[in-house]
């Protein structure tokens, strides 16, 4: 068990690339860190600077309190589980399991136990006489995991551990990756593109973009509080909903005007947080299942919002609606019984309580 | 649209040109062997005389083989090609998996261009480089000791083994040596228990390619190689059955097809761990 510490990493290529730009990264003992990024934001590259896989240019990497820049990946006393599993394949499932621990010359009997436990907690045990040509997709990534587990390292490192996987079998293994991590409480490091693999598995989700840390936060704080558009947009599914805008004055509150017909009110708790920005053009961020069908009982800051329907899309327990607000495309997720036929006109209440105003140009939350 | 081919009859005409190319193919390569067999079991007399087809054997006799057999002569050329090829195989296969290893996975400064050096030093003809190796051969005292070919040979296979190999180790996911050197494996343990088990395909094709070369190479050890005790079978079957302009053919086929047993038998046997793709199910697909 142990932290980890990422102080002003940087990792630049020789053609001048800088894949990681500076970033300070506090991870706590126990703790389950996802690192989450559309691809090619850096977020393997750190994962592998950790790891000790790729050299680090700038700045410091501190495991379990011993500083490592310069140390190599087998004595870090981390293990990794990469996405297309990596499995040794001229070695038996038990093998590759125990392949850290011989090298380590752990004794045969320990080596035995340590197998045997993780191949229960993953429910591969009838597995282990076999190679991994013998094996599923789904199984090879338990090995993988199991690979990892035997080692009892101070930090494990999942690298789009799902990616290959298919969808069932993704969401399968995730709640298998929590309950290891439950049962274990190894210090996580995990990196996907996924936002609901960084939703669901995290206890902190570290949202990237090129290269620097856009925002660290609980899920649950980076859904409701973004601190920037990339954040908000990137979090949630479907993405928020940006719409432009501008602020005016509504008697002693503000309005969201979006077009010269539609106005909607914001609420008065924010008006003082918002006041400066009157005039200036600004973009409101409101997610789907904020923008939805007139409910009971009415929400207290919800705004009516006419829309001309464009598309329907029923999703059994809920119906995703698009339309066009102005010139921008918006969606709406409303109950299976709202009745949105695409051409007509549907009633929507925008729930302005939830909504978050965007500096145009900066890009930042107000 | 009715006069387009079906894709069934397309295929039986694929099939067809296939067969054909095949049969034309095994026609022009077993032809030699073939004769070499029927020759071997005639006798002297039997080979001179114009009468009849040559395909055919009237007086089948393995008395070539047995002569052969019971030569010592032979048997010396025969054990001495043995022990030059087997240690040949064994320094060449150390030196190439061990370059190959290096220049595959250890990224360092002009391993790309050192990488294709190796396979243009394979392009160089071997009779170009056999006057100078001869001074070399010379100044070290080696001229006309069959230890010598075990110097000369890997010149040949080592560039072409290394090459094999370097493609081979390069086809081997990154992935895989990274989560050994996480695991705990040193550079040298990641060779031996991960690379070589996985390429192993790999180094047999280059065990068979170093094998054949030392084998069956003739103008290395005609060029340093004059008495009976320190030749190999290539030239030993030369020197011992051509006396000035008489040919003893029945014998000199039935030594070439003892000769080239070894070979074969090698082929038999790894072929199936050669075909074989090790790597399955090291990772996705």
């Amino acid at each position: 068990m142990a932290e980890v510490s990422i102080r002003k990493a940087v990792k630049s290529y020789e053609a001048g690339v800088q894949a990681v730009k500076s970033i300070d990264l506090e991870i706590a003992d126990r703790e389950f860190v996802v690192l989450v990024v559309p691809s090619g934001c850096g977020k393997s590259t750190t994962l592998r600077m950790v790891a000790g896989l790729e050299d680090i240019t700038g700045g410091e990497i501190w495991i379990g309190g011993d500083l490592v820049n310069d140390i190599p990946p087998r004595d870090r006393d981390i293990a990794m589980v990469f996405q297309n599993y990596a499995l040794y394949p001229h070695m038996s499932v038990f093998d590759n399991m125990a392949f850290g621990l011989k090298l380590r010359r752990f004794p045969r009997e320990e080596i035995r136990k340590r197998v045997d436990e993780a191949a229960r907690i993953l429910d591969i045990t009838a597995l282990l006489g076999r190679k991994p040509r013998a094996l599923s997709g789904g199984q090879r990534q338990r090995v993988a995991m199991g690979r990892a587990i035997v080692r009892h390292p101070k930090v494990f490192l999942f690298d789009e551990p799902l990616s290959n996987l298919d969808a069932q079998l993704r969401v399968q293994m995730r709640t298998e990756i929590k309950k290891v991590h439950q049962s274990v409480r190894t210090t996580t490091v995990y990196v996907t593109h996924d936002q609901v693999e960084a939703m669901t598995l995290a206890d902190r989700v570290v949202v990237m973009n090129q290269g620097r840390i856009e925002q660290v936060g609980p899920p649950q704080m980076l859904y409701h509080h973004p601190a920037t558009r990339f954040v908000a947009g990137f979090i949630g599914s479907p993405a928020m909903n940006f719409l432009p805008c501008r602020l005016e004055r509504m008697g002693a509150c503000l309005g969201v005007r979006l077009s010269e017909t539609v106005l909607l009110a914001v609420p008065a708790s924010r008006t003082a947080r918002y006041e400066p920005c009157l005039g200036r053009p600004m973009v409101l961020g409101l997610r789907p299942e904020h923008l939805t069908d007139p409910r009971e009982p009415a929400r207290p800051d919800a705004a009516r919002l006419d829309v001309a329907v464009d598309v329907v899309e029923p999703m059994g327990m809920e119906t995703l609606v698009h339309f066009v607000i102005g010139a921008t495309p918006a969606c709406a997720r409303v109950d299976p019984a709202t009745p949105a036929v695409p051409g007509g006109v549907l009633a929507l209440h925008a729930d302005m309580g939830q909504m978050h105003l965007i500096e145009d140009a900066a890009g930042s939350v107000v | 649209m009715s006069s387009r081919p079906s894709l069934r009859s397309e295929r039986r005409w694929a099939l067809w040109g296939s067969y054909a190319a095949l049969a034309l193919f095994a026609v022009f390569f077993l032809t030699p062997p073939v004769y070499m067999l029927i020759t071997s079991l005639k006798t002297s007399a039997e080979i001179g005389g114009q009468a009849g087809s040559p395909w055919v054997v009237r007086h089948p006799t393995l008395q070539n083989y047995l002569d052969l057999i019971g030569n010592p002569h032979f048997r010396v050329f025969f054990f001495n090609s043995l022990k030059v090829t087997l240690c040949v195989v064994a320094v060449s296969m150390a030196i190439s998996v061990l370059a190959a290893f290096s220049l595959a996975r250890m990224k360092f400064w002009g391993s790309g261009v050192l990488a294709a050096g190796v396979f243009l030093t394979y392009l160089v003809p071997d009779s170009l480089l056999f006057i100078p190796l001869f001074q070399i051969i010379g100044k070290l005292g080696l001229t006309n000791n069959v230890w010598c070919l075990v110097l000369l040979f890997p010149t040949l296979a080592v560039p072409f083994c290394t090459w094999i190999m370097i493609g081979y180790f390069a086809s081997i996911p990154k992935e895989l040596d990274e989560a050994a050197l996480i695991d705990g494996a040193s550079w040298m343990q990641l060779l031996f228990r991960i690379f070589i088990p996985v390429a192993l395909p790999g180094i047999i094709a280059a065990t068979i390619f170093a094998f054949t070369i030392s084998w069956g190479t003739l103008l290395y050890p005609l060029a340093y190689l004059y008495s009976s005790d320190q030749m190999v079978l290539t030239v030993g079957i030369l020197t011992e059955l051509i006396r000035g302009d008489v040919f003893e053919w029945g014998r000199i086929m039935a030594g070439s097809l003892l000769a080239a047993m070894p070979p074969v038998l090698i082929y038999v046997f790894l072929m199936d761990y050669y075909i074989a793709g090790l790597t399955a199910g090291a990772t996705k697909g």
